[in-house]
Order: structure tokens, then C-alpha cells, then sequence
């Protein structure tokens, strides 16, 4: 892969001294690219891609994102952070900000953006998530389905190159979880990087590129969703997969 | 066989038979017992009421006249005790003549307390207005310019230094108290422990033990020659007091906010600082208003122990006024009175204004 916007290195990381969560991780996202991570609880998955930004911090290898290496230095960290956006499973809005504020923050504080601009550009975000008419509210009066895509809004407030989503429809009620990977889908038609960890295999099947799997901090398989789901290599895999698909 | 669902329109809910009347009747005489029991309770209220109306205002002395005093003791209040020596119970041993100075000095200091509290006045003008009416307050009360005459502080009292202690106290603590909370959880060891040590440690002795180490101690460990105006160095004391117990009120905030905002935050490439100012800090203060204001309550109260240094603030003006007169001693229980008005007054006031803070930002946050 040429130019690869995301490099992982042999990067290891341990939870204190025992804990060995993630185990040379060798891995290159390339630029557009889309990639669903699965893979059982506990495997690693989402901190995988907490240390693409920065959230958790690794103790071996290397980490390049779009050309800047993920090291102490808090500074490479917060350039960082400008070029990913992250949307949470539990949507971590600010309750105390309108939906509006939420989305101008960054732009006003982070980028230094005239008010009425980060506003303007705001709207045009929350018009991309169907939810203009929200702005004015306070979090905590949407529903969860609304309030999600929101927080995609806010991530993408930024213009961010590498979007990041942590089991974005786990938190969800069922009836909710469409509109959310609706917005989903037209978002990986537009270019944008992402790194889903996700169980919609539904979702998977329709925008990935890529699926990897994981497992006790390794990554076991990766491959097209056509391969992955038609003929998976690994038995690990397959089990894991008739457990998410069986039901 | 399938049922068939039908749809239930909505309907109003029973009507709840609310009102006092009502509310009376089956409470207070539901049956024989509690009506016999209500009936005496009223009883005994209206006897007690009756004795403190009768002392307080229908036998009371109101005039400063020491002899109509003594014939209504026992039966009647000597308001005149506190008519006679307000005075000298609100401005302490401030020089008589002068004591328009500390009225001016005090007023204009209230206005700008009061003036700082409403969101209509939070504008540029009000951190302009600070250190004005600040300087206009010293250099009246201090004097020794502009004509007018020299008054040390060791002569200042009474209530305008209780309400500039407080004041100073509440201002100064407020900010120091959300450095150290902060300090407290930095990710840096020795920021932790420093502050750790310092809450420990100032909030392991008595107010009152800081302060005569403040007063007498801080003196002897300085080079001969150097001194700094006892006023100050209590006030350093006491903010450094209410700044201990109030950042662990602050660090309880910071842990009820979830670690999902800050890492929103940070995942928006906001700074440290900024996370803290603008995410972190708004929620968590939020949730501690009743702690915070239970805080300055106790540190404006506190204010009173300054007397065992010879600071005369009001409770110690009032010992001084009633102590010092044998003739007015035993009306000290009426003077007692007339300060607990007062503190009362501000306490009750800061009371409700925290209520009002607590509803203006629960904005938003109900469903």
C-alpha cells in the first residue's frame, strides 16, 4: 500500500502489568479506505482505535497518523486530534451545551474560527445529519438516534480526514439504530476515511473495504467482507461469526 | 381465534383532592387522638408565641433609657441596650467621628457583591469596577490621603470587616480552591501530592490555630524590619483555611463528571486547559452548588474567630460594646439578637441566591 494514512507498527500495549490488550498490531489504512472491526468484547478492538487519537497511549512500536507519529509529546497529539473525528458508543455530548454550541466548540476554541462561520458551518453539519431543526436544544431533550447524530455532526465539525466510530449503534434502542447507520452509509460514500468497530454486519457488508477481525488483542483476519463473511480462513472466525449471525 | 386490539383512547387522570381544607381535615384531625393532639400542639404554640410577642414588643423597651431597662427585666426586652450601643457593634472601635467612612466603604462594596451576583451586570465594566471600588474601599477605611485622617487597621471593626474578610476570603479561596482540586487529579505525581499535602494538612488543625500562627508565629520567621499588616496576613490565613475544605467540595465535582466528556473533549483537540474550562469545570460546579455555598456560609461565619487575634469584626465588636459596659451587661442577650439579625440576613440571602444559581443552570439537563 502506498502512502497508507494510518500506520500501525508491532505496537503492543498492556493495562497495567498484566493485561496484554494489544499485541503487535501491524496494520495500514489506507487513504478513503473503510474498515470494520469485529470481533468478540474484550479483544481490543476499541482500543485500537482510541490510540489512532490519541486516548490510550501504547507502550511498543510505532504509530503514524497522516504523517505524524503518536509519541509523549502533547502537542503531535493534539495536531493529531484535528485531522480524526470520534463518535462514542454512549454519544458524549455536552449536556450543558445546545446541540449548537456542541458543534462550535471546536471549530471557535480548536481552530480559531469566527463565530458566525463555526455557526454557518455547523448548520451545514447538522443539515448532513438531517437535524437542523434541533440546534437550539439541549442534548439531553433528543432522543438517543438524534443525539448520535449529533455527535457524528460535532466529529465531523473539524473536516477531519479519519473518522473513527466506537460501536456507534451499541447504546441504541433497535428503532433508532437505522437512522444512525443511514447517516453512516452516506459518509463512507464521500471519501472520508473510517475505522468502524461495529457488530452491524449488515452495515459491514454495504461500505467496507475491509473487515478485520480481532481477538485476544491480535488481529486474526482481515479481508473483503465478500471473502470474510462467504469463506472466513480462520476457525476462530467462523465461530465467532455463526454466534453474531446465528441469531 | 386472534384478538383484535382495541386502541384505548388517552383519558384524563383522576381528579386528586388537594387543598388546605381538605389537607387539614385528614391530617391534623382524622381521628379523636390526632385532633386532641392538634388542638394541644396549637395550644402550646400560641402560649409560646404569646410570651415572645409579649417580651419582644408589648413590654419591650425601645428607648436607650437604662432605668425603664431595669424595671421591665424579666418581663420585657431592652431594646434600648442595642439603640444605645449599635454603634459601636457595627464599627467596632473605629474612631466615632469618622465613621461615615466605613458606611461609604461598606456600602460600595455591598453594591458591588450584589452588583456581581446578577447576570445582567457580567459585563467589562464590572471587572473595571473591582479594583475601583476596592481602593475606594481602603484608602476610606486607611485614610491618610485626599485629608483624611490616618486609621490603622488594628482600628478597623465591626461589620465592614466582616464583610471585607469574607469577601477577600470567598474571592481569593474560590479560584485557589479549583487550582488545587485540579492539582489533586493531574496525571503529575508531584502536583498530586503537593495539593494533597496542603488540604491535609491545613485542614487537619483549627481555623483558629492558623490564625494565631498568622498573627504571632509569621512575624518571628521574618527578617527584623519586614512587616506585613496583621489584616493581611489573617487574610492570607483564612483564605488558605476556606481554600482547603472548598477544593475538596470542587474535587467532588470533578469525579462525578463521566471520563466520556473529557475524552469528547480531547477527541475534539481541545487543550488541557480549555477541556477543563469548558467542559469539565461548568458540569462540576454545577453539581456542587449547595457544597460551594455551605463553604462560604462557613467561611463568612468564620470570619468571627479573627477576634482571638484583636481583630474586631462583629461578634467581636459586640463583645467589646456590651463587655466593656457593666452598666448595659446584662442587655448583652438583646445585642446577641441584633447581631444574629445580621448575620442571618446575609447568610439567609447567599442561601437563597444559591438556589437560584442551582435552577438557572439545571436548564437543560431535565428531559
Amino acid at each position: 500500500m502506498n502512502d497508507p494514512i494510518i500506520r500501525f507498527e508491532k505496537v503492543n500495549k498492556w493495562y497495567g502489568n498484566q493485561f496484554h490488550v494489544l499485541r503487535d498490531i501491524d496494520l495500514q489504512v489506507g487513504r478513503g479506505e473503510r474498515i470494520v472491526i469485529c470481533g468478540p468484547s474484550g479483544s481490543g478492538k476499541s482500543t485500537l482505535i482510541r490510540c489512532i487519537n490519541g486516548l490510550e497511549e501504547y507502550q511498543q512500536g510505532r504509530l503514524m497518523v497522516d504523517g505524524i507519529e503518536l509519541s509523549d509529546d502533547v502537542r503531535s497529539t493534539e495536531r493529531v486530534r484535528r485531522e480524526v473525528g470520534m463518535v462514542f458508543q454512549q454519544f458524549n455530548l455536552f449536556p450543558h451545551l445546545t446541540v449548537l454550541e456542541n458543534l462550535t466548540l471546536a471549530p471557535t476554541w480548536v481552530a480559531r474560527m469566527p463565530k458566525k462561520e463555526a455557526e454557518e458551518r455547523a448548520m451545514q453539519q447538522l443539515r448532513r445529519v438531517r437535524i437542523a431543526e434541533q440546534a437550539n436544544k439541549y442534548p439531553l431533550q433528543l432522543s438517543g438516534g438524534q443525539q448520535q447524530r449529533v455527535a457524528i455532526a460535532r466529529a465531523l465539525c473539524l473536516t477531519p480526514k479519519i473518522m473513527l466510530f466506537d460501536e456507534p449503534t451499541s447504546a441504541l434502542d433497535p428503532e433508532m439504530i437505522k437512522e444512525v447507520l443511514d447517516v453512516m452509509i452516506e459518509l463512507a460514500g464521500q471519501g472520508i476515511t473510517m475505522l468502524c468497530v461495529t457488530h452491524e454486519m449488515g452495515f459491514a457488508r454495504a461500505v467496507a473495504d475491509r473487515m478485520i477481525f480481532m481477538d485476544e488483542g491480535q488481529i486474526v483476519e482481515e479481508n473483503t467482507p465478500i471473502e470474510f463473511f462467504g469463506h472466513p480462513k480462520s476457525d476462530r472466525t467462523r465461530d465467532f461469526l455463526s454466534k453474531i449471525l446465528g441469531h | 381465534m386472534r384478538a383484535t386490539l382495541a386502541a384505548v383512547a388517552a383519558r384524563a387522570a383522576p381528579p386528586q383532592h388537594r387543598g388546605p381544607l381538605r389537607w387539614i381535615r385528614t391530617e391534623l384531625f382524622g381521628n379523636w387522638v390526632s385532633g386532641v393532639a392538634t388542638l394541644a400542639l396549637v395550644g402550646l404554640l400560641a402560649w409560646w408565641l404569646w410570651g415572645v410577642l409579649d417580651w419582644a414588643v408589648l413590654h419591650a423597651v425601645t428607648a436607650p433609657n437604662l432605668e425603664a431597662c431595669r424595671a421591665a427585666r424579666g418581663s420585657g426586652a431592652c431594646w434600648g441596650a442595642v439603640v444605645e450601643k449599635y454603634r459601636l457593634v457595627i464599627f467596632g472601635r473605629y474612631p466615632y467621628g469618622e465613621q461615615w467612612r466605613p458606611l461609604a466603604a461598606t456600602l460600595a462594596l455591598l453594591g458591588l457583591l450584589i452588583a456581581s451576583c446578577i447576570r445582567a451586570c457580567w459585563t467589562r465594566w464590572l471587572a473595571v469596577a473591582w479594583p475601583i471600588v476596592l481602593a475606594f474601599f481602603f484608602v476610606l477605611m486607611g485614610g491618610g490621603v485626599f485629608g483624611l485622617a490616618s486609621v490603622p487597621t488594628d482600628r478597623w471593626g465591626g461589620l465592614p470587616l466582616t464583610i471585607m474578610l469574607s469577601t477577600f476570603s470567598i474571592v481569593l479561596a474560590f479560584p485557589l480552591s479549583v487550582l488545587v482540586a485540579l492539582g489533586r487529579r493531574s496525571a503529575l505525581p508531584a502536583i498530586r501530592s503537593v495539593c494533597a499535602v496542603y488540604v491535609e494538612l491545613v485542614r487537619g488543625v483549627p481555623l483558629v490555630s492558623v490564625l494565631f500562627m498568622a498573627s504571632f508565629m509569621f512575624p518571628l520567621l521574618m527578617p527584623p524590619g519586614f512587616a506585613i499588616d496583621v489584616l493581611v496576613r489573617v487574610l492570607a490565613g483564612g483564605t488558605l483555611f476556606a481554600a482547603a475544605y472548598l477544593a475538596e467540595v470542587v474535587r467532588g465535582g470533578l469525579q462525578a463528571v463521566p471520563v466520556g466528556q473529557i475524552e469528547a473533549a480531547a477527541s475534539l483537540g481541545l487543550g488541557y486547559w480549555q477541556r477543563q474550562r469548558k467542559i469539565v469545570l461548568p458540569q462540576a460546579l454545577a453539581m456542587v452548588v449547595p457544597g460551594i455555598m455551605n463553604s462560604f456560609i462557613a467561611t463568612f461565619k468564620d470570619t468571627s474567630l479573627v477576634t482571638v487575634v484583636s481583630l474586631y469584626e462583629l461578634t467581636g465588636s459586640f463583645g467589646l460594646a456590651f463587655d466593656s459596659d457593666a452598666e448595659w451587661r446584662p442587655y448583652k442577650g438583646e445585642g446577641s439578637l441584633f447581631i444574629a439579625a445580621i448575620y442571618f440576613a446575609f447568610c439567609f440571602s447567599m442561601s437563597r441566591y444559591s438556589l437560584w444559581v442551582e435552577k438557572r443552570l439545571s436548564r437543560g439537563r431535565a428531559r
